[in-house]
Formats: C-alpha cells, sequence, structure tokens
C-alpha cells in the first residue's frame, strides 16, 4: 500500500478494532480511511464496485471474515472478475485480491468453515493462494496484490496463531510454484495451508522410523504446479494428497487425476486422498472432533501404501490432553 | 424546455442511425453469419440517445445484453461492434464478446454484460474509481426494469448514494424481462422513483420514446451529477419492438398483444421527432434523405469490413485467461 497508492483494502471490519482478527489493525491509521475502509453489507454488490474501481486503474483488496460470507458474491467472482479480461479480448484486466477465512473448531460449523478451494480453482480466469506460513503469507499476498488478475486469497483461520521469521522488507514468492518443503525419497505428500504443518509433523514423525517423506506445500493451488509434483513422484512412485476440503470433484481428485493422466508410469501403488468426509462440517465438538483428518490418519495412509503395520489410534477427541476443536492449548476461544 | 436546433438535428440523426444499423443487423441476421444472440433495440433509440447527448467523450458507460443503441449513441465504433457480432478478429472484443460484450475504451465504453444487473454494481465501482482517483469522469449505467429486482440494484444504490458517487442510473423499463411481464415480477405500487429517493438519491421519470424529454431529464441529471451532488437515478418507459433476442416480431407468441406493440409503434421515437422536426422547418425531406443515404454507406462499409475480417485463430481461444 505504500508502493501503490491504487492499492486499497476493503471489507467488514477491516477498520474496527479487532482488525479481522488481527490482520488489518493499524491500516487505517497509516493509509487513511479513504484506502482502508468498512463496508455495507452487501458481498455481491460490493464484488462489482471493486470490480468496477479496478476497471479504471484501483487496485482492491476485498476481505471476507469466513469464507461463507462471500458464497453471496459468486456472481460477480465468477461471471465479471473471471472473464473480464477474457470477454473483451484483454483489454482490460481486474487486478483484484479477495482475501477469504477459513474458520475451524469451536463450534465453526457449517456455514463458518467450509473450505471452497476447489469451487474457485474450477474456474478459468482465477488464481487461488493458500498459503501455509508466516513467511509464505506475506510473500504470496504480495505478489497476489500485484498480480493482474483476480485473486482467491485463503487463509486458514489457525494459521493465524503460527508463528515464524517474517522479513520487514517487501519480498515475492511467486504464484502458481509450489515448494519442496520436506525432501525424501519414500513417498510424496502434497498439501496446501494448514494440512502442510499436519504433513511437515507426519514427516518428522515417520522419520524417526526410517520412514522418509517428501512433502510438497502447493501454495498456489491454482495454476497448480503440476511439474513439481510429477518431479516428486519420479523419485518416490507414491502419493498422498492432504486437502482441507470435501474429496469429491476436490483439489485432491483433480492432482491425483493430472498424475494418473501424465505419470501413471511412475506409480509404485495407487495413490491416496486425505480430505473431509462428503458431509457439512457439523457444530457440536463430539462430532467435529472426528469430522477433520488428524495427523494419525496421514500416517496410517503413508503406512499402508508402504504396506507397514497399521497402528490405527483412532483418537477419541482429546489427544496428549488438547480437545481437537482448537489449534493449541492456548486457546480459549471463541473465534 | 428549449433545445438548439444544431441539437436536436443530432438527436435525430443518431437515433436513424441506431434504428438504420439494428434493421441491417435484423436483415443480415438470416445469412447465418453472425453466429450469436442479438438483442436489438428498435423503439428504444431515443433514450440511448438523449442520455448520451449529455455525456462527454471521456466519460464512462457501462450497460447490458441490449446495449447496441448505448454503445453508438456513447460513440462506440460501428466497425467494431459489427466485426464482433461476426465474430471476427478485429471485433471490439476479438471475437470473444459477441454482441453482449461490447467494448470500445476509446468512446469511455467499459463494456456491457447479459447477466441481469450485474453490470449495476461494476459501474458503481468505475465511479468509485474515479473518485478515489480523483478524475472528474461520470459515469453512466443502462439496465432494464427486471434489474431493478435484483439485489445489486439496492446494494449499488446504496452505496452510490453513501458514497456521493458520479453516477447516473438509467432504467429502461421496456414492461418485459424476456417474457414475463412486470404485473407478475413487481407489485403494482412499487415505485422506483420513491426506492431511490428514499436512499438519498434524486430520480426522475421521463418518456422514453420522447428523445427530447429524455435529453432534458438527463441534462439536469448529469448536470447535478458534474457538480458534485452525488448519483442520479432515471426511468423511461419505452417499448421493444422485435424480439426478445433475434431478429424477428413475437407478438404471436401471446406473451403480449398485437394491440400493444401497434400502440406503441405509433410512438416511435423516430418517427414522432422526425415529424415535429420537419413540421417546425428544421429539417426537410431531402435533408433526411441525405442522412440516410451517408448513414447507409457508413453501414455498406462497415458490414463489409466484418465480412471480410479475418476470424481469430483457434489458438486465440486459449489466450487471454489470465493478464500479465
Amino acid at each position: 500500500m505504500q508502493d501503490d497508492r491504487s492499492v486499497y483494502i476493503m471489507g467488514l471490519g477491516v477498520t474496527d478494532p479487532k482488525g479481522v482478527f488481527g490482520t488489518t489493525v493499524g491500516l487505517e491509521k497509516k493509509f487513511g480511511s479513504k484506502r482502508v475502509l468498512d463496508m455495507p453489507v452487501a458481498e455481491n454488490g460490493m464484488t462489482g464496485i471493486a470490480i468496477g474501481s479496478a476497471l479504471v486503474g484501483m487496485r482492491p483488496i476485498l476481505t471476507h471474515q469466513r469464507i461463507d460470507f462471500m458464497l453471496l458474491s459468486l456472481d460477480q467472482i465468477i461471471n465479471n472478475a473471471a472473464k473480464w479480461h477474457y470477454m473483451f479480448g484483454g483489454k482490460m484486466k481486474i487486478p483484484i485480491v479477495i482475501r477469504l477465512l477459513v474458520g475451524r473448531g469451536w463450534g465453526q460449523g457449517p456455514q463458518h468453515s467450509q473450505s471452497l478451494q476447489a469451487l474457485f480453482a474450477h474456474i478459468p480466469g482465477l488464481k487461488v493462494v493458500m498459503p501455509a506460513t508466516p513467511y509464505d503469507a506475506k510473500g504470496l499476498l504480495v505478489s497476489a496484490i500485484e498480480d493482474n488478475n483476480p485473486v482467491i486469497f485463503i487463509e486458514h483461520r489457525w494459521l493465524h496463531n503460527t508463528l515464524g521469521n517474517v522479513p520487514s522488507e517487501k519480498y515475492r514468492i511467486p504464484l502458481g510454484k509450489a515448494k519442496v518443503v520436506k525432501e525424501g525419497k519414500d513417498l510424496t505428500i502434497v498439501s496446501s495451508s494448514y494440512t502442510t504443518l499436519e504433513a511437515i509433523k507426519v514427516a518428522e514423525l515417520l522419520k524417526k522410523y526410517g520412514i522418509n517423506i517428501e512433502v510438497i506445500d502447493l501454495r498456489t493451488i491454482k495454476p497448480l504446479d503440476i511439474d513439481t509434483i510429477e518431479k516428486s513422484i519420479k523419485k518416490t512412485g507414491r502419493l498422498i494428497v492432504v486437502d482441507s476440503a470435501w474429496g469429491s470433484f476436490g483439489v485432491a481428485a483433480e492432482i491425483l487425476a493430472q498424475i494418473a493422466e501424465r505419470a501413471y508410469h511412475l506409480l509404485k501403488s495407487a495413490p491416496q486422498r486425505i480430505t473431509f468426509p462428503d458431509a457439512p462440517t457439523p457444530t457440536g465438538w463430539a462430532l467435529s472432533n472426528h469430522y477433520y483428518p488428524q495427523i494419525q490418519d496421514i500416517v496410517n495412509s503413508v503406512r499402508k501404501m508402504l504396506k507397514l503395520n497399521q497402528q490405527n489410534q483412532k483418537h477419541p477427541g482429546v489427544v496428549a490432553g488438547i480437545p481437537l476443536d482448537v489449534p493449541d492449548a492456548t486457546f480459549k476461544g471463541p473465534f | 424546455m428549449k433545445t438548439d436546433k444544431k441539437t436536436a438535428v443530432a438527436l435525430y440523426y443518431y437515433m436513424l442511425r441506431i434504428r438504420m444499423i439494428e434493421e441491417k443487423i435484423a436483415q443480415l441476421y438470416a445469412e447465418q453469419q453472425m453466429r450469436c444472440p442479438v438483442h436489438l433495440c428498435i423503439g428504444q433509440e431515443a433514450i440511448a440517445v438523449g442520455v448520451c447527448a449529455n455525456l462527454l467523450k471521456k466519460d464512462y458507460l457501462l450497460s447490458n445484453h441490449r446495449s447496441h443503441g448505448h454503445y453508438l449513441a456513447k460513440g462506440g465504433n460501428l466497425k467494431q461492434m459489427l466485426a464482433e457480432i461476426y465474430g471476427k478478429q478485429t471485433g471490439c472484443s476479438r471475437g470473444k464478446g459477441g454482441s453482449m460484450h461490447l467494448v470500445d475504451l476509446q468512446a469511455g465504453i467499459l463494456g456491457t454484460t447479459p447477466i441481469v444487473a450485474g453490470i449495476i454494481p461494476v459501474a458503481t465501482g468505475v465511479a468509485f474509481g474515479t473518485q478515489m482517483k480523483k478524475k472528474d469522469n461520470v459515469t453512466a449505467v443502462f439496465f432494464g426494469d427486471a434489474a431493478t429486482e435484483e439485489g445489486v440494484f439496492f446494494e449499488s444504490l446504496n452505496f452510490a448514494s453513501l458514497k456521493k458517487l458520479p453516477i447516473l442510473f438509467v432504467c429502461e423499463n421496456n414492461f418485459f424481462s424476456v417474457y414475463s411481464p412486470l404485473a407478475v415480477r413487481q407489485p403494482k405500487e412499487r415505485n422506483n422513483l420513491a426506492l431511490a429517493q428514499a436512499l438519498g438519491i434524486k430520480a426522475d421519470k421521463g418518456d422514453g420514446n420522447n428523445v427530447l424529454e429524455v435529453y432534458a431529464l438527463a441534462k439536469k441529471a448529469v448536470a447535478a451529477i458534474r457538480k458534485g451532488k452525488g448519483p442520479y437515478f432515471l426511468e423511461f418507459d419505452t417499448y421493444r419492438w422485435r424480439e426478445h433476442c433475434g431478429p424477428n416480431f413475437d407478438n404471436d407468441l401471446g406473451y403480449r398483444t398485437e394491440k400493444d406493440f401497434l400502440e406503441w409503434k405509433k410512438r416511435c421515437p423516430l418517427d414522432s421527432f422526425e415529424g415535429k422536426l420537419v413540421r417546425g422547418n428544421i429539417l426537410n425531406s431531402l435533408e433526411i434523405n441525405e442522412f440516410k443515404q451517408d448513414i447507409r454507406f457508413e453501414i455498406d462499409q462497415a458490414v463489409s469490413f466484418a465480412k471480410h475480417s479475418p476470424y481469430p485463430q483457434s489458438r486465440e481461444m486459449l489466450s487471454d485467461i489470465y493478464a500479465d
């Protein structure tokens, strides 16, 4: 925002004392209320307004505190933002970032915790970004803001609690490039956003048992960096995709399909998906505890693929004293 | 309201031009070379011309699926429009948009789209963007009666009023959404002017088949917007002559009566104004014939350009998905 006066941020609660879970606190004071603004509760209209402003040179960042709220604006995103550049023969561009927060746990329930990356990734013209680490979040956000296309920027609520080194200077992480975050030769786990943290834990856990997992963090869902995944499978021959979303017709399904089409001969065993069950997210913690795949589920899948002994410890809802509906032991709720 | 002769003649000329272009499209459509939907605005020309006569080249225009008239009245390039309808590489959207996606950045036309009301918030955002950039362009957006039933119509008016945006909302009420009449869509008590006014927006209504009335109301509205007084809403009643989509007449379908159609046809915006100009000795039949000859020549050239232009290469199907 400092470097480009056409960048502005708009969304419900952007200027309120809590500042969208702290992510926009202080921005209004720094950049003024013309560039940092709250808005009417009119998601579709305001998305169209952001698009229109982009047509005359603005670079809006639209923020929704829950991905579920923005469903009202699918018309503007899919019919206009995604297609404007194409349907007018490349004459105009829509540089807009739509920040979407995904909730999880503490009773977020059916309409506060959906993961809809596949929905957006399906639409030509959109880019979809899902950072996993604080470092990536900044670098990818800078790239998203500077990109001349509509970018759906999905932030997992639990990642807001993670800590990491973030340089104060501006840096960019290119969109459309996955990152090998752990090198290994036995099996490839492809993950994104919060599931990358889980995949890393699994890799670290299994390393003790002599199993070397390669973890690929997608960082960008679309454009999908299938080359990096294929390169890894050349080495490991085994693929598990962990996606924090419904399995059917999802990102994990797409990756499996693309690998099956172009690298079937490299696979030593049938690839696997680890995803949410095809059901809305239940609110009550007794149910939601069993809804989200756990680290143990990933471990079990790895063991099965490597034909090792099964260790099917099904969690009862509390692991090592921490309930599964909170990101860590310090969390007291509500979101 | 007095309109000077020069303006009156210009209003007539541009209405005549739109009418002749639309009729040419209707005539050529049967050749099966314009392979996209066309929503002709024959019968509704006065609104486009009366409003756009008050806009400057730098002002912005956005519109809906029935936008040929708006595009032409704002100064959109005729050759590129016809080439676009023919799906040619030289079309204004390089063959990717067709009749429903017209654009001419030189003329301030930022796009037309057929999702009912979907263009209204985009236009509102254009006005918001110009305000943020401290520019003085006025934005005008055209939409039909059905668009006022959509949520974004209200959302856009609310925001435009909140930020005092320099935008002119123009509703063309032709009484039908495809074949659905107003009576099945809106309570008879409904009053769009009152809706706009309730949001703090000045609003006027006029006869959409009377170009002088349209011109006068739009003049007042655009002047107020230019003075920084915020948005303005105008509603005009009019009537679409041809079928909802396509070159033919469709009164035989039974969704409206031939009698209604003939009543409205008697109130043809072009013929009635022509009569007025001739009676007032502002134009004579010789001059009118000269106009027609000039326009016919222009249309023939544009049609020839469109027909002889190359189609886009098939690989262009996969270009322009992302901007660089």
